[in-house]
């Protein structure tokens, strides 16, 4: 079924390479009772000659049986589906209907306007990239239309149409429509939608519908089918970073491991590196396999079959993430829960918590408030009941990999499932990750140094690096902090480069200014500590009592020292900078290890000797004793 | 001159296939926003004007199509989408089964699981419940596709049925139907412990369909219960089923009779001959056309049989199936007819002629 064209008759083969290439949009619409979204897609069914001639017979009997509009077609009768509602007039669940157009297909979720079938609502938004809301104009803007739109933004859709509907009704006057649209701006201001389309319609009559109505010369803006027709919806999901939820392990025989899976977002190239949550392993793409062939670059929305360069572990539940953009993880999460069941929420009840490809045991542990659709007001409550929304702390039997909802829909999104009836009770929405000490009890908390910290499932500590000029100091630092984001903790590097620029800049390398500069350095590195940061500082620090009073301002508990010892010849052969060479020739002055001193710490914390590893081996050393120390909880390698 | 009419020729083109409207591509290309349209009515312009036009038409188009080159057409969509369903059931369901009716939804189902597995073959059998009364061409061709694809097949005959000898013609469609397919199907399923039952059923093909989920949860009856199904948001599937029930899956759902066609020419996928148009031997009966398929079909002294070109627009069982003339013998053909004409796709079923709820009311008892 399509748009009828010529060319079906005259060159069937020409018609179908035409159609191959249609795009595709699914988008939802939304209205109360009797705002006439069941008329609006019947008429986009009927206008676009969608109906075949037994389905027009079967609707016409029926609109003098039980239609609305005498003895005129009820096209709302092509839509509503169930015996039941069509007894009843109205529609009780979500029903999707098709249209095609030649250049688009479209899915429309229908869904009810009804009080308390929000859950069908958000059901339809959920896979919708357009939300299509209807207005009568002769009503205005209704606490349903808010609550429809709510209920959209909530659910991420950022691209909504209002179609003010029954013009006819009030002779297209203008200002009434204006007026409408007013209104609507005003109270959608905070719904995060990125585009807001008004469009004056008669879903009866067919104004502005699909094409332009004489009706309403003042109206400069598309007809809703035009706007359908050509509305982007697919540039975010392109630009966003690449995440891969593994499905399934695609093992024919011995010598082929691939993982299955759709791109939930972003693009992947041959050879990209990934990282894989949750064991936080790297690797290249080897293949993009698919049945008609190997490609050489995939998109989000496309099933693919990967393979690594690699042999890693990988299995159903872990996500293959772009290597610049790593999955944060955690366990404890607020999100936005939509309670869809009879059965109300119990907090602390264990559900089934399913996110794209993972299932984890999980309890509302606090549920913060809920919200009051009718004017977004937050009410404190104990439980959620049927079509409530709700905000809470979710807790995790283990850590999942994820991205907040209102960047990425796949990977934010989760289903709750009963243990024993197995039915979705509720869905959510993560908002952030959250984590907080098991032994501290519910009472509201003052923000300080541990919270912060335990925000970032990590304990804080300044990693001091000392060492030779041209000793490896910078090279081992930077492999620590890539290991360290790998394994989502939160860092940041101190090092001459940074603060030498900005705010040391008045700092020559006298001895003075020598200790004035690891003073300066010491109370900043404090302060990032005190933020929960795993805080690298990398300086020769030439002196032990500087090295000391910075270690006296963490304290023994935060600050770990790491010598990194190469000898000066070694060093000095290596001269990366050109620096040595310059000291000799006198045109640096106080150049440490030439003719300024530098004193070995006595007992560091970690010491390295680059005559006997890596760096790549110094990096796991620290590592391996951070872990066994406890500044990385949860730490999973 | 005929550089303006080349130039308004790809910018139509270019319009088209953005979504740009003429005079948005007007300002960018020409600074100015009705000049195309005066262009287009027989005005002029300069040579330097025309080229700096065409310089920013190349890299439009170049950036467009680019990017164009990743762009997922409508059937590209379905496909991923039915491929992520088959997947997500058989990494989570214990039994999984694939039920091949050996239409051309079924037939491009089973493209699909080839497909969705690739290079693995699919990790679940084909079960096919045979009604006995199907098309002799129909068992040839799924015999010979199961094997060719590599994977294992079971047919399910109601032994109760068959045992009483219970066929269309003797018992009526409805006892025939309930007993032959409806019956058989929960007999084979509840057999093999099957808790997942892979289903080309779509969304476009009847109202009440249109409601239903793409995993539609299934009672340890089979019963499927309209008014209370599983909310189903974003592509996550609940699978999870307790013991005795099962989760049907519709990978087509959101498929329309002409994706499907359109699929089976663009994977130039195989489907059975009887879609096409031949010289066939019909009897009518009741204003429909009905296939002399073997002896079984009872021949009254009023019955002429007549050779007559005719196809099927559904397969099913050879009594209950009406043919219709026509003279689509390729595939093109039919997909033409198809689109030209004005009665939708079940009208050849006889099933659901009863009433306008019946189908609903079948599917609550189990029918698939």
């Amino acid at each position: 079924m399509s748009y009828r064209d010529d060319l079906i008759e005259t060159d069937i083969s020409a018609y179908l390479n035409a159609q191959e290439n249609k795009s595709f949009l699914r988008f939802i619409t939304c209205g109360s009772v009797d705002d006439g979204k069941s008329t609006l897609i019947g008429r986009l069914l009927y206008d676009s000659k969608l109906i075949y001639e037994d389905q027009l017979v079967s609707i016409k009997k029926e609109s003098k049986k039980s239609g609305t509009q005498g003895d005129a077609v009820d096209l709302a009768l092509l839509v509503d589906g169930l015996a039941a509602e069509r007894e009843q007039g109205i529609t009780i669940d979500v029903a999707y209907q098709f249209f095609s157009t030649n250049k688009r297909k479209f899915i429309v979720a229908d869904t009810p306007g009804h009080v308390q079938y929000t859950r069908n609502m958000a059901t339809g938004a959920s896979t919708s990239d357009v939300a299509v809301l209807l207005i009568d104009a002769r009503y205005g803007v209704q606490e349903q239309s808010r609550r429809h739109a709510y209920i959209v933004s909530l659910l991420g859709v950022k691209q909504v149409v209002v179609a003010i509907n029954k013009m006819d009704l009030i002779d297209f006057d203008q200002s009434i429509f204006n007026t409408i649209e007013v209104n609507f701006r005003k109270f959608a201001k905070n719904l995060g939608f990125s585009d807001i389309t008004f469009i004056p319609i008669s879903a009866l009559e067919g104004d502005n519908v699909i094409t332009l109505s004489d009706r309403s010369r003042w109206y400069k803006g598309p007809s809703l089918l035009h706007f359908l027709e050509h509305v982007d919806v697919e540039k975010n999901t392109l630009e966003l970073p690449f995440r891969f939820p593994v499905q399934w392990v695609n093992r024919p025989n011995l010598d082929f491991r691939g993982f299955s899976g759709t791109i939930a977002s972003g693009v992947i190239n041959l050879g990209d590196s990934i990282i894989v949550s949750s064991s936080g392993k790297r690797s290249n793409v080897k293949e993009i396999v698919t049945h008609a062939g190997n490609l050489k670059t995939a998109r989000e929305g496309m099933a693919i079959t990967l393979t690594l360069k690699d042999q890693i572990d990988i299995s159903r539940g872990d996500i293959i993430s772009s290597g610049n953009s790593p999955m944060a993880q955690a366990d404890q999460f607020q999100a936005h829960i939509l309670w869809m069941n009879e059965k109300e929420l119990f907090p602390g009840r264990q559900y089934l918590l399913k996110t794209a490809n993972n299932t984890v045991l999980a309890s509302v542990s606090n549920l913060k408030y809920k919200i009051d659709i009718n004017d977004f007001s937050e009410v404190a409550v104990k439980t959620l009941a049927l079509n409530e929304i709700g905000v809470a702390t979710l807790v995790l039997s283990a850590p999942i990999a994820f991205d907040a909802y209102s960047d990425n829909r796949k990977t934010g999104s989760l289903i709750i499932i009963d243990r024993q009836t197995n039915e979705t009770v509720g869905v959510g929405m993560l908002d952030f990750a959250l984590r907080r000490a098991s032994n501290v009890v519910w009472q509201e908390l003052e923000v300080n140094k541990l919270i912060r910290a335990k925000q970032k499932n990590q304990n804080p500590a300044l990693l001091w690096f000392t060492g030779l000029s041209g000793s490896g100091k910078s090279t081992i630092a930077n492999l620590l902090e890539k290991r360290l984001l790998d394994l989502n903790r939160h860092t940041y590097i101190l090092d001459g480069d940074n603060l030498r620029h900005g705010l040391n800049r008045d700092l020559g390398f006298t001895k003075v200014d020598r200790v004035e500069n690891i003073r300066r350095v010491s109370e900043v590195a404090s302060l990032m500590v005190d933020a929960g940061l795993i805080t690298i500082a990398s300086f020769i620090s030439p002196y032990k009592a500087e090295r000391q009073m910075a270690r006296n301002l963490l304290g023994d508990k935060f600050f770990i020292e790491i010598f990194i010892n190469t000898p000066l010849d070694v060093a000095e052969s290596r001269d990366v900078k050109g620096l040595y060479a310059k000291a000799r020739a006198g045109e640096i002055k106080n150049f440490t290890g030439i003719d300024s001193e530098y004193e070995n710490p006595e007992n560091p914390e970690i010491e390295i000797d680059t005559t006997k590893v890596s760096a790549n081996q110094a990096s796991e050393i620290i590592l391996s004793y951070l872990k066994d120390n406890g500044y990385l909880s949860g730490y999973n390698l | 001159m005929s550089t303006i009419k080349e130039f308004l020729v790809r910018v139509d083109a270019y319009a088209a296939t953005s979504g740009q409207s003429i005079s948005t591509l007007s300002r960018k290309l020409l600074n100015d926003g009705k000049g195309i349209a005066r262009l287009k009515s027989g005005g002029q312009c300069t040579l330097k004007t025309l080229n700096t036009a065409f310089t920013r038409l190349d890299k439009f188009e170049n950036e467009f199509f680019g990017k164009n080159n990743l762009n997922m057409s409508h059937l590209e969509r379905l496909e991923a989408e039915a491929i992520h369903i088959m997947r997500e059931v058989v990494a989570q369901c214990e039994n999984p089964v694939m039920l091949y009716s050996v239409g051309k939804d079924s037939s491009v189902m089973l493209h699909l699981a080839v497909k969705a597995f690739y290079p693995s073959r699919p990790p679940f059998p084909l079960m096919h419940v045979d009604t006995t009364w199907k098309f002799k061409e129909m068992i040839k061709f799924r015999d010979r596709r199961a094997k060719e694809v590599g994977m294992e097949l079971i047919v399910h005959i109601n032994p109760d049925g068959l045992a009483k000898n219970i066929g269309p013609f003797t018992h009526g469609s409805a006892i025939h139907t309930d007993i032959m397919k409806t019956q058989a199907l929960k007999q084979a399923l509840n057999k093999y412990h099957f808790d997942a039952a892979f289903g080309g059923a779509r969304r476009d093909e009847e109202k009440s369909r249109a409601k239903e989920r793409i995993l539609s949860f299934r009672s340890a009856q089979h019963r499927w219960d309209a008014k209370n199904q599983r909310p189903e948001l974003w592509d996550i599937y609940n699978t999870r089923v307790n013991k005795g029930e099962s989760i049907r899956a519709f990978p087509l759902s959101n498929w329309t009779e002409l994706d499907i066609w359109q699929y089976i020419y663009r994977e130039n996928i195989e489907i059975p001959d009887l879609y096409l148009s031949k010289k066939r031997p019909v009897v009518e009966k009741d204003g429909v056309l009905i296939l002399v398929d073997d002896d079984r079909m009872p021949i009254g002294p009023d019955d002429i049989i007549k050779e007559k070109m005719v196809r099927f627009r559904t397969l099913g069982c050879y009594p209950l199936t009406g043919a219709v003339e026509s003279k689509a013998d390729t595939l093109l053909d039919v997909i033409q007819e198809m689109l030209l004409t004005t009665t939708s796709e079940r009208q050849g079923r006889i099933i659901d002629l009863d009433s306008d709820a019946s189908m609903e009311q079948k599917k609550e008892e189990g029918y698939f």
